[in-house]
């Protein structure tokens, strides 16, 4: 029994992880891939990133493998440069700690 | 939690109980942290004194709750300031003109009501951005074009109220002018519909903009009379092509007969979107102290050695980029009758540019020289101030000074020779020729773009040269057509026609329909009688 409750947690856990990451997909799509999308030409936040890292790590932020969710959150919340900061009626918490984890390693 | 001007603590203590009654409290944001994230983030007076900061924010999700939050405001005598999506970045952003305004942030209101494939038109809330109209239209398959201004993200009513404008065709380039009908709470909490939305169970609220009686739509754009919560927006029914081209004329005086064909163009409805004046040979003698001297001189002597160095060197001195859209038999001929048209000027070019044929897969427009000339919303502008490899460190924002000048050849020449002087010699940007481009029907508007950095002395002398610009465009007759609050009050000084008539009479109506002085105070220069200094009625 104490297995099979064990085995419904993960699996709870999981199911909540899974969707959490799936709005965190549509907040990023949202808000983010406007100027993060591959191509830097029409987007701004891959340009910047492509100057800033120079090839030692993707301009693309969805295929960074060393982000955290606090610091997609300290960006979000702080701005950087010509991004601003993203108040709470554009990316609430819930949303932010979603996008948190969609862009964190996978 | 701060607390805005002329209100006493208990009073505003009070008011933030009733708010979180009227919308819940998870929708007051009294937390500095949340507050904060309305500041300015392009302000040219970043960390320093004067950077306008909120008390709170409130974000309503219907217009019946903006009614109860205005009725509240009002009994308090609370400075409010709506805001629709916030992002109306290098005009203020989301901060208020009066320092500790409560901010009404109106982003949660983002329901696309109604899009009508027919009769090509939208009526929404104003958190509804160009991003959303753009999308909800692709995903229903709809044959409609939006028009968008440069950055996607902003709010289409909150764009069209300060006088944006797009790239597509006539009307819809001109947001406000492409508006029909309003909804609109007052200070007082009232609602009021205009145009047809007076009739109950109207049919045509977006389709007939007049309505019955004396047209008011207008008090509502650039101004602080009221708290907009729907309007209408013509579509712009999918152009099957486009196509552009560019004319280039070799010689200084050129640019005469090169604008009044081209005005000629638009006026009979031939060009009927926007188009400019570049100068190829601008970098040139930028790099050239002689030229660029002679530039500035102009005298008949001057004029015969420019048009020589523009010959020896191969490069016009003027060229016209212009656009074409709708079916393409017209798009085809309209470009042949312009060339036409100048085909007099001795040694003038013509290059084609792109030529498409519409629909085109997303992934292919986005690969286009402007998405957004094609009714695409997306954030390329931002590259402007971005890290690049000539500023790796990039900019903090940007700034536009955008007065309106004639659409002549010689407003051309004098405005940027006017202003060119005025940046060379309060030391900012030695621009040669800021291109001069029809955002509006019937003139050029110049646009001298600044840089915002967190550096304070910057940005004061950034604050200086862009009030000097002011005054000298203003005794030249230029005016601004929009601009960041940090400089309202300079330009609504500038329209000073018998006294500042215009900005008594827009006083006069700010005292009648907002007597508390609630609403945006000192927008677009517009100050409740309370907070006039110098005022006889005050």
């Amino acid at each position: 029994m104490r297995n099979v409750i064990f085995i419904l947690m993960v699996f709870g856990a999981m199911q909540v992880q899974a969707q959490d990451a799936v709005h965190g997909k549509a907040v990023y799509e949202h808000w983010c891939s406007p100027c993060h999308a591959p191509g830097g030409r029409k987007h701004p936040g891959t340009s910047a990133l492509e100057i800033i890292y120079k090839g030692e790590k993707p301009a693309v932020l969805e295929e960074r493998l060393d982000l955290t969710p606090e610091l997609v959150a300290a960006f979000v919340r702080n701005g950087v440069k010509i991004m601003p900061p993203f108040r709470k009626t554009e990316i609430s918490d819930k949303d932010l700690a979603d996008l948190g984890a969609y862009l964190s390693p996978r | 939690m701060r607390y805005p001007p002329g209100v006493s603590q208990p009073d505003f203590d009070r008011a933030v109980l009733e708010f979180e009654a009227a919308i819940g409290s998870d929708w007051v944001f009294t937390d500095e942290a949340d507050v904060d994230l309305y500041r300015d983030a392009y302000s040219p007076m970043w960390g320093e004194e004067e950077e306008k900061i909120p008390s709170i924010a409130l974000a309503p999700q219907s217009a019946e709750e903006v009614q109860a939050l205005m009725r509240i405001c009002n009994a308090y005598r609370i400075p409010v300031y709506p805001v629709s999506t916030g992002k109306n970045l290098g005009y203020g952003g989301s901060a208020p003109v009066l320092n500790g305004s409560v901010v009404l942030d109106l982003k949660r209101m983002n329901r696309i009501i109604e899009v009508s494939e027919d009769n090509a038109f939208a009526l929404v809330e104003p958190g509804v951005s160009y991003f959303d109209l753009y999308n909800y239209i692709q995903e229903l398959g709809l044959d409609l074009w939006i028009d968008c201004p440069d950055p996607g993200w902003g709010s289409l009513i909150g764009n069209a109220l300060d006088h944006g404008v797009g790239y597509t065709v006539n009307p819809y380039r001109d947001h406000f002018e492409a508006h029909c009908g309003m909804e609109v709470v007052l200070a007082d909490g009232d609602i009021v519909r205009t145009g047809m939305g007076a009739l109950p169970n109207a049919e045509t609220w977006q389709q007939y903009r007049w309505g019955y009686g004396p047209w008011l739509d207008g008090l509502f754009a650039q101004s602080n009379f009221g708290v907009v919560t729907k309007m209408g927006f013509w579509l712009y029914p999918a152009p099957e092509a486009f196509r552009s081209g560019s004319v280039q004329v070799m010689g200084y005086n050129d640019v005469h007969e090169l604008v009044r064909v081209t005005a000629r163009l638009m006026y009979s409805g031939v060009l009927n979107t926007n188009a400019g004046v570049q100068s190829p040979i601008q970098f040139v003698l930028g790099q050239n102290p002689e030229m660029a001297e002679r530039y500035d001189r102009a005298n008949a002597e001057d004029i015969r050695i420019l048009d020589e160095f523009a010959r020896s060197i191969d490069t016009p001195f003027w060229a016209s980029q212009f656009k074409f859209y709708g079916p393409r038999e017209i798009v085809d001929q309209s470009w042949e009758y312009t060339k036409r048209q100048f085909a007099h000027i001795d040694g003038v070019r013509f290059t084609d540019g792109e030529n498409l044929d519409f629909p085109m897969p997303y992934e292919e427009l986005m690969q286009t020289q402007d998405e957004n000339h094609l009714g695409v919303p997306s954030m390329s502008v931002f590259q402007l101030g971005n890290r690049s490899n000539f500023n790796p460190t990039g900019s903090n924002g940007h700034l536009g000074f955008s007065p309106v000048v004639p659409m002549t050849g010689e407003a051309v020449i004098e405005s940027n020779k006017v202003l060119g002087r005025v940046l060379r010699e309060m030391g900012g940007s030695t621009v040669f020729n800021v291109p001069p481009y029809s955002y509006h029907q019937r003139t050029f508007t110049i646009l001298v773009g600044f840089t915002v950095t967190r550096d304070v002395d910057a940005n004061r002398k950034t604050r200086e040269i862009f009030r000097e610009l002011v005054k000298v465009a203003a005794e030249h007759g230029w005016g601004e057509y929009r601009t960041h609050t940090a400089f309202m009050d300079d330009c609504a000084q500038a329209y000073s026609f018998n006294n500042n008539a215009l900005l008594r009479l827009q006083q006069r109506l700010k005292d009648a329909i907002d007597p508390n002085g609630i609403i945006s105070a000192g927008r677009y220069g517009i100050w409740p009688k309370h907070l006039r200094e110098d005022d006889d009625n005050a």
